[in-house]
């Protein structure tokens, strides 16, 4: 007898299994050129201009977590994901799915939070909907996004990764993990005295301040199976090797130390505030310069270089001169036993 | 960060790695029993500052892989009664049993809580008085005590709605297993935190009855290195013995108040390893007086007799006699994502971690 398959955590965790269901099912099903393009936003022609739209949905738990809560998260996520594809965000809308008995008290914080971060960001909150469901058929809340922003023509191609040459280098906008890791400490019940706080922020203006000085190869964030995950699918796509350097990746200590104990890898957790970003040599050191003068790139770095060794894949050094391939993240992580 | 940065440095582990070229020229085969070991040795590239003499072989340490199929089996039976919260560390979730894993079985509707700390169990069983909370014991002399804690805290409170299922197991008679059953090893690297609650005592037979070195060693890639040198200094000098390299955290007498706990709760007994099959006094029973909270006592499942997957060498791989490069499964059918053998399925595996280091 055939098993009958089921969609497990893992499906959901950003990595491998996740996009072997979005390929099996999905594609499948919807296949088109805009979509199977599978970029952080489809890039779509409207008259004579091209515009980004994205969607996103946030079922974080818990609500509030050291650094925001998921109305920030929902705005940073939605803003991110059309910057990095080099769109100025614009209008947004924001669905909410609540559970019966939810505080109207928490409903308004977070909805306070959407409103400051959207204003930061710049952009309007123009549509939204409602949808309250009995106790126990949602876990508290769910916010649903999506997201429009102009895309100028010579930013076209950024989400294509087709300019992308062997070294060039890859750089991040400050250290990695912090969110997963503020979250997860926020939810079990580890009681680690360090103090990890998510680093969820709109990244457009920075981003903008970039694009309107240096020419950019590629940009995304790595949200969900976190930087390795990125660096994986620029890999495959390129058909590139990409070498990082373990002693240049930025991890803040809580982080680290979280990760040493629980046996995390910082390049699988998730981040909420960062681009990695490929350039040319030349123009990635200027770059650095002017992501370390912002006060969302002050831990900036370059943390690797795109190589023609290995294509398709991501090779890192450490300290002591080890070598490993880095995967994108199988399932969830796991903790270790002992 | 204070505690590892100082033993990852660069200029002391060459060193260390220079030195060692310098002692022998003899063979040398070392067995790294733990799973962290097998890890922090690839993580860190330490096979290639090894001179070409000495070579280490992966063995039976690591606690979700050899867990045995029928252990798993009946946890998922365990899973299905109604009523029923099993409470598991992450890394079981998803090792293959006979038919599924916790994982699908936790979609298919059990519940199934992955939790950090066994005491967390305790909070789970107060806060459902309704249900049966049932904990997957899994781990060596490490993770023991804290389930002995756990089951001395329930008795002490009364909390009757609280079980484990044991497959806890102990370091030495494994290795002295495989010593018997000649594989070829001239040492092993002893896992520091297992020393760190038993102490070192219990490595002595391995040394005076089969002339092996022993040192207990800590984490990081200059422990390691270390480690190593030491025990080519023991067997180049011919004078085989138990030392410790993890010093500061070690001490010889362990952890006194932890080993009270684990013979107060449990007792030695046969257990079952996979791909080792049964090795007598390895294995901790529940004793007599905490029957109350063994979950064999209490619930009764009828597991079909189990087989170990097609193909899988996973047993050869535990026991040191192959790697998993000579797997034909390995890195094809058998992957972290989907995963036939355990030993792919814990991070500590040492097919997890050929593959995640593999070049």
């Amino acid at each position: 007898m055939q098993e009958e398959r089921k969609i497990l955590l893992g499906h959901g965790s950003g990595g491998e299994l996740m996009h072997q269901l979005i390929k099996d099912v999905f594609i499948k099903h919807f296949g088109n050129e805009i979509l199977n393009e599978q970029t952080d936003s489809a890039v779509l022609q409207a008259g004579s201009s091209d515009i980004a739209f994205t969607t996103d949905s946030f079922v974080i738990d818990p609500l509030f977590f050291p650094g925001g809560n998921i109305g920030k998260l929902a705005v940073c996520g939605t803003v991110n994901d059309l910057a990095v594809s080099g769109a100025e965000p614009l209008y947004i809308s924001v669905s909410f799915i609540i559970e019966e008995g939810f505080p109207i008290a928490d409903l308004e914080k977070i909805t306070e939070s959407l409103a400051a971060e959207a204003k930061k960001a710049g952009v309007l909150i123009v549509t939204g909907d409602t949808k309250v469901v009995n106790k126990g058929k949602c876990d508290k809340m769910f916010i649903n996004t999506a997201g429009i922003g102009r895309l100028s023509s010579k930013n076209l191609f950024i989400s294509k990764a087709k300019n992308i040459n062997a070294g060039d280098v890859i750089i991040i906008n400050g250290t990695i993990g912090d969110h997963g890791m503020a979250v997860m400490n926020a939810r079990e019940s580890f009681n680690f005295k360090t103090r990890v706080e998510s680093d969820c922020a709109s990244l457009n203006h920075l981003i903008a301040e970039v694009l309107g000085k240096y020419p950019v190869k590629f940009m995304r964030d790595p949200t969900r199976g976190g930087v390795a995950t990125v660096l994986n699918e620029l890999a495959a796509k390129t058909g590139f090797g990409i070498e990082i350097s373990e002693p240049d990746l930025p991890v803040n200590n809580g982080v680290r130390a979280m990760c040493e104990l629980l046996g995390f890898d910082p390049l699988h957790i998730a981040n909420e505030g960062k681009v990695l970003i490929v350039a040319g040599t030349k123009e990635g050191f200027k770059i650095l310069e002017v992501l370390k003068n912002n006060e969302l790139g002050m831990k900036s770095a370059i943390i690797g270089r795109v190589v023609t060794d290995h294509p398709g894949k991501i090779v890192l050094r450490n300290e002591t001169g080890g070598r490993r391939i880095v995967d994108s993240l199988a399932g969830d992580q796991l903790p270790r036993i002992c | 960060m204070k505690y590892v940065d100082e033993y990852r440095k660069k200029d002391l582990i060459i060193s260390l790695s220079e030195k060692l070229k310098t002692i022998s020229k003899k063979e040398i085969a070392l067995m790294e029993v733990c799973g962290g070991h097998t890890m922090a040795i690839h993580r860190f590239g330490l096979t290639s500052l090894l001179p070409s003499n000495i070579h280490l072989i992966s063995g039976p340490g690591c606690p979700v892989c050899v867990s045995s199929q029928h252990f798993i089996d009946m946890a998922m039976a365990y899973s299905r009664i109604s009523g029923v919260i099993i409470t598991t560390y992450g890394d079981l979730i998803r090792v293959p049993g006979s038919s599924t894993s916790l994982e699908k079985e936790r979609a298919s509707g059990s519940d199934i809580r992955i939790i950090y700390s066994v005491l967390e169990s305790l909070e789970i069983a107060k806060n459902n008085p309704e249900k049966n909370i049932i904990f997957l014991g899994i781990g060596f002399e490490t993770t023991a005590p804290a389930t002995a804690a756990a089951l001395v805290q329930a008795k002490k409170e009364k909390i009757n709605n609280f079980y484990v299922l044991s497959a806890h197991k102990v370091m030495p008679p494994v290795m002295k297993t495989l010593v018997e059953e000649g594989v070829k090893i001239d040492g092993f690297i002893a896992p520091g935190h297992v020393s760190a609650i038993t102490g070192t005592g219990i490595y002595d037979e391995l040394a005076s009855e089969y002339g092996l070195g022993v040192v207990v060693t800590g984490f990081e890639p200059a422990d390691l290195m270390q480690a190593v040198l030491m025990l080519a200094l023991q067997i180049e000098s011919g004078t085989q013995r138990v030392e410790v390299q993890y010093q500061r955290v070690v001490h010889k007498d362990g952890n006194t108040i932890a080993q009270r706990l684990i013979d107060e709760v449990f007792v030695h007994g046969n257990d079952i390893w996979r791909g080792l099959g049964a090795i007598p006094g390895s294995g901790l029973k529940i004793k007599e007086d905490f029957s109350s909270f063994d979950a064999e006592k209490h619930f009764f499942v009828d597991i079909p007799e189990s087989s170990e997957p097609k193909g899988c060498i996973c047993g050869q791989i535990l026991r040191g006699l192959k790697t998993p490069l000579d797997c034909r499964l390995f890195a094809k059918k058998c992957t972290p994502s989907d995963p036939v053998g355990a030993c792919m399925v814990s991070g500590e595996g040492t097919c997890a971690t050929y593959y995640k280091y593999r070049s």
